[in-house]
Formats: structure tokens, C-alpha cells, sequence
């Protein structure tokens, strides 16, 4: 018998061509959708699942509807709401993808009976990495390229995982799933995050954690000069200038987010760069972190076009310094070390330095 | 690849059997007619449809005029109460049923709880049994119907409907009873157990999906769910399923016939199967009640398993069975019949059920027997 693999398949033209190249190369593929979200939420809807199931049929495979909505809701949607209720800026795919896809079903593609899971993401395992490591790299795609959200998978996760999709370009997959008549050919692309209608942040917290919002605040400069006031800090990313509602002719963005002080720190555009990061929870794709500092280039969140640095790590954390100043370095963003294509590690970035 | 397949989810739905499927062809060949019609052909799948419903009739103990056909058995249980609940001009009135019926009679039953009828849900024993004095207990001067479901889907467990509808009977109060996976596996018989209506459903006995029917009592007056033509005597608008009644006729007919010997048959491999479990894999217990059930049905909780996961296994491996109730996809809310049980969540999640029926025979409960304790080892060595 072939061997048996899972396809997590969300409803989507990726993970449809993924799931079909599988099954074309004589593999038994299992389709499996993760209902993750409620179904209001844009992906992980029914609609999608539908599509899945539609797709495996198309396909003559297997498919199944795996729920994890309890799990998803206590590991991933709040942890996102404490995140900004804590002044940060959350990125919950990549605790998505480790959690769900690479763990929970994982753990559920060994019971029954598959080694491998794939998934749709545009990335690439190296098999042959030094002493018969793997290596994460980019996606050939360099536009679609989604190894910053992979940062943290381990050796044994990597073992286990296959990207179909990695060689490919989006035009190629779309016109891939032309050619089999995939109905998810023309689906658009989702940008958002998938629990969050509309990029509405503020209104996800709030339907979380009613009990715990901050109240209004003041916004104030680097000086402590107050400027205005907010309605509460979960408004508020890094970066972020829009919605400010500020009468000062400077143009001015987030700076830095103080929960304790429950205050919104902004300064304009020269102010905004930082000399490096302190990042915790911290992994290296090899396995185990470098014994002195290393030269990566670092990217601080997932369209950032990377800074070269030095990373001094430090216990489960570490210290990155960039070359050259970097704008809007988000606390709770993942800061993501690249040696060209190959992924190194990365970490969570706990503060961002002056 | 289908010639491998164990189904072991008859409870869910069965194949047809041969003869009721060469009736079906029959009459959608040949019998096209509106039996509403006065012409000849009119005439023939009228007469196809009344031969139908006297064998209905014959198979629940009723008099074929009181046969209504619906298209399930899902809507003949929202039209009994309906009818029994909100027909009156009198103030809203009482309902009583369990806590184990089938979500065709809860989701309606919740709904004119909504509308202000008072809704009692006796309780059932750890076994899933309810006490008839209980159920006496529960009728008040209001009650305007009884509903119970006669064997219960997901383990299989079998009421005491005798007594339930006699005391109902005596206390002048009318007794729904939902058959639907009783038909075909245990006698059936509505005068016995003083039924005023009584459900069922044709492709849980072999019959075509599509096609149910409410026995309703002479006497009792129906109010159509369905409304929009004279058809059924004004009991049920819409032009008749006239193969589907030719099936679901034919099913009763077989479904009566030889249904000790069946019946002993079905437990025989259900027997096997509990003993074959017991036998091969540790920590395991019954939902079923074996002296109290429906002899094709075996509910069993698989501890530490996630029974979903464990279902997609034999699934992979050829195996038909079910995780409690079928449900829509990516719902795996613990079943609310175990729950009743009082099983925890974890312990209701861990729950698969086999339903043995035609086609069945002991090589392959002997196969799945084969199968079963690897995957079982395989999925809790994950989940632990």
C-alpha cells in the first residue's frame, strides 16, 4: 500500500493542489479540514469545509472534519486577546500552525496510521541539511513565501511535515488547480487573520475578555507631554498611525504600548527606530541555539524586508542588534533569523530597544 | 475496495434490500401516474400506494387508513407534536418526554417550550431506562401528549412502551411513540402499547431514504405540517412519493417476516462482537444495557480514545461504524443521550457504536475483531 499522508485541507486553491499532488503521485492522502474558528469567521467556516470536502471528492479521497474549536479558542483566540491587552501585538498564525496543524493533527495523523502530514504552505524542507539535520527554507515564491510563520517547528516536526507547494509560484498552483477543475481555482486569497472579521482587533478582544479592557488612557510623546486620549490600549499596534485622533501638525505613530501605565506612547517617524530587540521563547531550527553570536538577517514581522544583525543568544532567549536602525519593532511579533533562504530560528520579541 | 467494506452502522441507515429496490424500479419504470389522478394511470399508482400503506398498517398494529405518509421520520415526529401541542385555541399545554429522545423530538420540543407549552424530560436510570411510574408521575391535568422514543438510536436501549402507553391510555392522555429504530429488530406492535401515534422511518429497515410515515390513531385528530393539497386524506399536503411508499412497503413486509429468527441472528453477532472486545481490548465498557437493547446495537466507550479519531481509523481501514449519533460535520458536542447516562464529556467523546443488520455475518464481526484492538492501542497511544 502507498503511503499514507494527511493533507490539512482548509477549504483553499493551496491546499487543494497540495492535497491533489500528493494524491497524483500514488500516495493515500487523507483530507482533513480543522474546524478551528466559529463559523462567523471568514476561513475555517462551513462554506470552506464545504469546499474542502468538495475538493476531496473531486480528488477521490478520504475526508474528514477534525474539531479543535474548544482547543483553538483557549490556545490561540485568547492568547491573542491577552496579547493586547498585555500592549502587544499578537501574530496567531504562527502558534496556529505549531499547535494545530504540526501538533494536534499530527498527534491525530498517527493514530490513524500516516507519518506525514502536508500542508498548503509556501516553504521547503532541505532533507540532506549538515549531519542529517533538516532545514527550513523559504518557499520558491518569494512573494508568497510563508517560512516566517514556521520558525518554530522542531527537528521531529520536520521529519514529519511535507510542502508540496514549495517549488511552486501562485500562478502555477492556480493553474494547476485549472487544469484539474479544482473548484477553489479562483478563490481569493484570505488576508486576514481568520478570526478576525473585517481586521477588526479591538471588537475580537472585547467579545473575549469583556471583563478585563482597559479603560481610556492617555497618549502621550517620548517627553510624557500628553497629546490626547484613547479608549483603551487593545486599539493600538506599533507602528500604527491611522486613528490616533491627535492635533499636532507632526505626523506622529505608536511607539510603544505601556499596559501598566495604561498609556500610548507615540513619536514621529525619526523616533520610531529601534537599535535591536530582547526576545524570549526563542528556538533554533537546528535544535539547540549557537554557543556564541551569530549574523542573521532578521525579520521582525511577516512583510518586514529583513535587517541584517548579530543575535547574542542567551538562555531560552536572546539579543538581536540590527545594523542599521528598524522601524515599528511590535512586541509579541515573532523576529524570524534567515541565513539566505534557509530558515535559522527566531523568537518572540518581548521589548523592542532604543 | 467496496466488496472489503464492513458496514456495522445500521443504526444510521441500511442497505436496501434486493426485492424492495426491484420494487422501486418497478414502479418508477412503469407507475408514473399522480395518484390523484382519475385516469387509469391515476388509478395504478393509487393502488400502488394503498397496497403500501396496508402493509404499514400491518407492520405497526394500525388500520391502514390511519397511515399517513411523510418523508421521514423526522417530520412525522415534528408533525405528532405539533399537532398534539399547538393545534388547540386553549392556552399553551404540557408535554411530557425523557431526556434520550432523538433531536427530531427535542429541537421541536424545545421550540414549543419557547412558545410557552411547559415541557417535563423524565430522567432515565445509568442504563438509559425509564421508569413508567415516573413518566405516570410526570401527567398532569394539562398534558396533552407523551412522547418516547421506543429504542433508542445510540445505545440501543428499549423502553418499557407498554406500560408507558397504558398508564398514558388510562389517564386519557394520547402516547406518541417515535418506532424508528425499534422497526424491523423487535415486535411492533402500536395496540399493545396504546399508542394514538406512533412514527417510523424506511431506510432504517432496509427501505429507500426519503420515505416515513405517523400512524395516527382513528380518533385523533392530525393537524398537517405539511400543508398544500387533499392528499392523505388531508393529512399531509404534497403529491405522494409513490416508489418511495412501494418501498418503504415492500421493507415492512420483510421487516415482518422471519423477524424472531433475525433478530436472534443480529444478537448472536452483536454477542460475539462485545465478547471479542472484551476479550482483546483492556479498559472498555458497554453503554448498552444487553438485556434491555435492540439485539443489533452495541455502544461502547473505548477509554481514553477520542471516538472520532478512532471511527476515521477503521474508517481507513474499511470499517463502517459511528461516533454516538451521526451528525453534521465537525459537530462532536458530547451526545446528550450519554450525557443523560451521566457519563462525563471525556467518557461520551470516547463512545463508538456498531448496528449490525443485513448482510452482516460472523467472518466479519471476526475481522473487525482483528482490527480493532491494534487501532484502538494506536489511537490511545497518541491521545495519552
Amino acid at each position: 500500500m502507498s503511503e499514507r499522508v494527511v493533507v490539512a485541507l482548509s477549504g483553499g486553491v493551496d491546499s487543494s493542489v497540495a492535497a491533489a499532488m500528493l494524491s497524483g503521485a500514488g500516495r493515500e492522502v487523507v483530507g482533513i479540514t480543522l474546524a478551528l474558528a466559529g463559523d462567523a469567521s471568514r476561513c475555517c467556516s462551513l462554506a470552506d469545509a464545504e469546499d474542502a470536502r468538495r475538493v476531496a471528492e473531486r480528488l477521490g479521497v478520504t475526508f474528514y472534519v477534525a474539531n479543535y474549536r474548544d482547543q483553538f479558542r483557549q490556545e490561540v483566540i485568547e492568547f491573542f486577546a491577552d496579547e493586547y491587552l498585555a500592549g502587544r501585538t499578537p501574530i496567531p498564525c504562527v502558534a496556529c500552525n505549531q499547535r494545530f496543524k504540526f501538533h494536534h493533527l499530527m498527534e491525530r495523523a498517527a493514530a490513524l496510521g500516516a507519518d506525514r502530514v502536508a500542508t498548503g504552505h509556501y516553504a521547503r524542507i532541505d532533507r540532506a541539511g549538515p549531519g542529517g539535520t533538516f532545514r527550513l527554507l523559504r518557499g520558491l515564491d518569494r512573494g508568497k513565501d510563508q517560512s516566517y510563520y514556521l520558525f518554530d517547528l522542531s527537528q521531529e516536526q520536520l521529519g514529519r511535515i511535507e510542502f508540496p507547494l514549495g517549488e511552486l509560484t501562485k500562478p502555477e498552483v492556480r493553474e494547476q488547480a485549472r487544469k484539474l477543475g479544482l473548484r477553489t481555482a479562483e478563490k481569493p486569497e484570505s488576508q486576514e487573520i481568520c478570526f478576525v472579521p473585517d481586521n477588526d482587533y479591538a471588537s475580537v478582544v472585547e467579545a473575549i475578555r469583556p471583563d478585563a479592557l482597559p479603560g481610556e488612557g492617555e497618549i502621550v510623546d517620548e517627553a510624557g507631554a500628553v497629546l490626547g486620549k484613547h479608549a483603551g490600549i487593545h486599539h493600538f499596534t506599533v507602528g500604527q498611525r491611522r486613528g490616533l485622533r491627535l492635533s499636532s501638525d507632526r505626523k506622529l505613530y505608536v511607539k510603544r504600548i505601556e499596559a501598566a501605565a495604561n498609556r500610548v506612547v507615540v513619536a514621529d517617524g525619526a523616533g520610531l527606530g529601534s537599535s535591536g530587540a530582547r526576545l524570549e521563547r526563542v528556538s533554533w531550527i537546528a535544535g539547540a541555539a549557537p554557543n556564541e553570536s551569530t549574523r542573521a538577517t532578521v525579520h521582525v514581522r511577516y512583510r518586514h524586508e529583513g535587517e541584517p544583525a548579530r543575535i547574542e543568544p542567551d538562555g531560552s532567549g536572546a539579543t538581536v542588534r540590527f545594523d542599521e536602525p528598524v522601524r515599528a519593532v511590535a512586541p509579541g511579533q515573532a523576529a524570524v533569523f534567515y541565513d539566505g533562504d534557509a530558515v535559522v530560528g527566531g523568537g518572540w520579541i518581548a521589548e523592542a530597544l532604543a | 475496495m467496496d466488496a472489503e467494506r464492513l458496514y456495522l452502522d445500521h443504526n444510521a441507515t441500511t442497505p436496501l434490500h434486493p426485492e424492495v429496490v426491484d420494487a422501486m424500479a418497478r414502479v418508477l419504470r412503469e407507475v408514473y401516474g399522480n395518484p390523484s389522478s382519475s385516469h387509469a394511470l391515476g388509478a395504478a399508482a393509487r393502488a400502488e400506494l394503498e397496497q403500501a400503506r396496508e402493509r404499514v398498517a400491518a407492520l405497526v398494529g394500525f388500520r391502514d387508513d390511519e397511515i399517513v405518509f411523510t418523508a421521514s421520520a423526522t417530520e412525522a415526529n415534528n408533525t405528532a407534536l405539533a399537532s398534539a401541542l399547538l393545534a388547540g385555541d386553549g392556552p399553551p399545554g404540557h408535554l411530557v418526554t425523557s431526556t434520550i429522545e432523538h433531536p427530531s423530538v427535542v429541537e421541536p420540543a424545545a421550540r414549543l417550550s419557547e412558545v410557552g407549552v411547559k415541557v417535563t424530560r423524565v430522567e432515565v436510570d445509568a442504563e438509559g431506562r425509564l421508569d413508567p411510574a415516573a413518566v405516570a408521575a410526570a401527567l398532569t391535568a394539562d398534558t396533552q401528549l407523551v412522547s418516547i422514543l421506543w429504542a433508542n438510536n445510540e445505545t440501543g436501549v428499549v423502553q418499557d412502551v407498554a406500560a408507558i402507553g397504558a398508564d398514558a391510555a388510562t389517564r386519557g392522555v394520547p402516547f406518541h411513540v417515535d418506532a424508528t429504530q425499534a422497526l424491523g429488530k423487535v415486535p411492533v406492535d402500536g395496540s399493545a402499547v396504546h399508542a394514538a401515534m406512533l412514527s417510523g422511518s424506511a431506510h432504517k429497515f432496509n427501505g429507500p431514504k426519503g420515505v416515513g410515515f405517523l400512524a395516527v390513531r382513528d380518533g385523533i385528530e392530525l393537524t398537517p405540517w405539511v400543508r398544500g393539497g387533499p392528499q392523505e386524506r388531508r393529512r399531509r399536503g404534497g403529491t405522494e412519493n409513490v416508489a418511495g411508499a412501494v418501498g418503504l412497503g415492500v421493507a415492512a413486509d420483510l421487516a415482518v417476516c422471519g423477524l424472531e429468527e433475525r433478530a436472534k441472528r443480529y444478537e448472536g453477532l452483536r454477542d460475539r462482537l462485545w465478547a471479542g472486545i472484551q476479550a482483546t481490548v483492556p479498559d472498555v465498557r458497554s453503554n448498552t444495557p444487553l438485556d434491555a437493547a435492540l439485539p443489533n446495537t452495541l455502544s461502547v466507550e473505548f477509554r481514553g480514545t477520542a471516538g472520532d479519531v478512532l471511527v476515521e481509523a477503521l474508517d481507513l481501514e474499511g470499517v463502517c461504524v459511528s461516533s454516538g449519533a451521526a451528525c453534521a460535520s465537525g459537530s462532536i458536542e458530547p451526545s446528550h443521550v450519554l450525557s443523560a447516562l451521566g457519563r462525563t464529556p471525556e467518557e461520551a467523546r470516547a463512545t463508538v457504536r456498531f448496528s449490525v443488520g443485513l448482510g452482516v455475518d460472523e467472518a466479519q464481526i471476526d475481522r473487525v475483531l482483528e482490527i480493532l484492538p491494534r487501532l484502538v492501542a494506536r489511537v490511545r497511544r497518541v491521545s495519552s
